[in-house]
């Protein structure tokens, strides 16, 4: 696969149930692609954390993500509330999601946590009251 | 250790079957999905007592060859199906997650 792939997708802000939808479409496709299966669950794992996110905390938004031959990057982008203090949200535990978010079993604060230990690369862009894009990257 | 050997466990309803030559792994119990995502072993055999839509989710993109759901918590119809079609297995006992975790341990993990 000598050119660069790239699949976007729209994440819906209010469906809990169909989070997920867009992570598991990447997995298949990076299969079909060849990637290791390694390499796959990194992806799928920090994509789906992400796609949660975006779901509690920014009503949406929207991921990009890019195939080439030595990595597979994620570009997550939202206009949600932005993150004040992205060293509070890195620490496992820690979490501002709501209730009814919790009782679904989400909201232990894993989230960035996990997207970090699963990724080779990880940035995180935030404007308060703007919105937050992170760009992750999982090296083939 | 294959799926089909926990079919057998006497406590257990089989609601999907999955691939039941799978190999399994290891067993795991947890019912945070924010920390099931990040430690569910691949080809493993999830023990939870939550069952909705993200569960599956959850399951799937960690690569879980079967979820448990314990104390008698069952899937809604729709999430069968789509289990069904992404091949991974779910079972339904009434026992409490680590009885039926030690019965599938003993088994054939162990």
């Amino acid at each position: 696969m000598s050119e660069q792939l790239t699949f976007t997708y729209t994440i819906d802000g209010d469906d809990f149930t169909r989070a997920g939808e867009a992570s598991s479409s990447v997995k298949n496709k990076l299969k079909m692609l060849g990637v290791s299966s390694d390499a796959i669950r990194k992806v799928a794992i920090a994509m789906y954390e992400g796609e949660i996110n975006m779901v509690i905390h920014a009503e949406g938004g929207t991921i990009s993500v890019s195939v080439s031959d030595d990595a597979v990057t994620m570009v997550l982008a939202d206009r949600g509330p932005g993150i004040p203090d992205i060293d509070k949200a890195m620490q496992e535990g820690y979490s501002t999601a709501r209730e009814d978010v919790r009782s679904l079993g989400f909201g232990a604060g894993m989230g960035l946590p996990n997207m970090k230990r699963f990724t080779d690369e990880m940035q995180i862009d935030t404007v308060i009251g703007e919105g937050t894009t992170i760009t992750m990257k999982v090296y083939l | 250790m294959k799926l089909k050997d926990i079919f057998a466990v006497p406590e257990c309803r089989v609601l999907a079957e999955g691939d039941p030559q799978r190999e399994i792994s290891r067993i795991f119990c947890c019912d945070l999905l924010s920390i099931a995502m990040g430690k569910a072993p691949a080809d493993g055999v999830w023990v939870t007592v939550m069952g909705n839509r993200n569960t599956l989710a959850v399951a799937s993109l960690t690569d879980t060859a079967c979820i448990v759901l314990a104390e008698g918590v069952s899937l809604d119809e729709g999430t069968l199906a789509k289990a069904g079609e992404e091949g991974i297995a779910v079972l339904a006992t009434e026992l409490p997650a680590f009885d039926i975790a030690l019965e599938i341990y003993q088994a054939g993990l162990e």
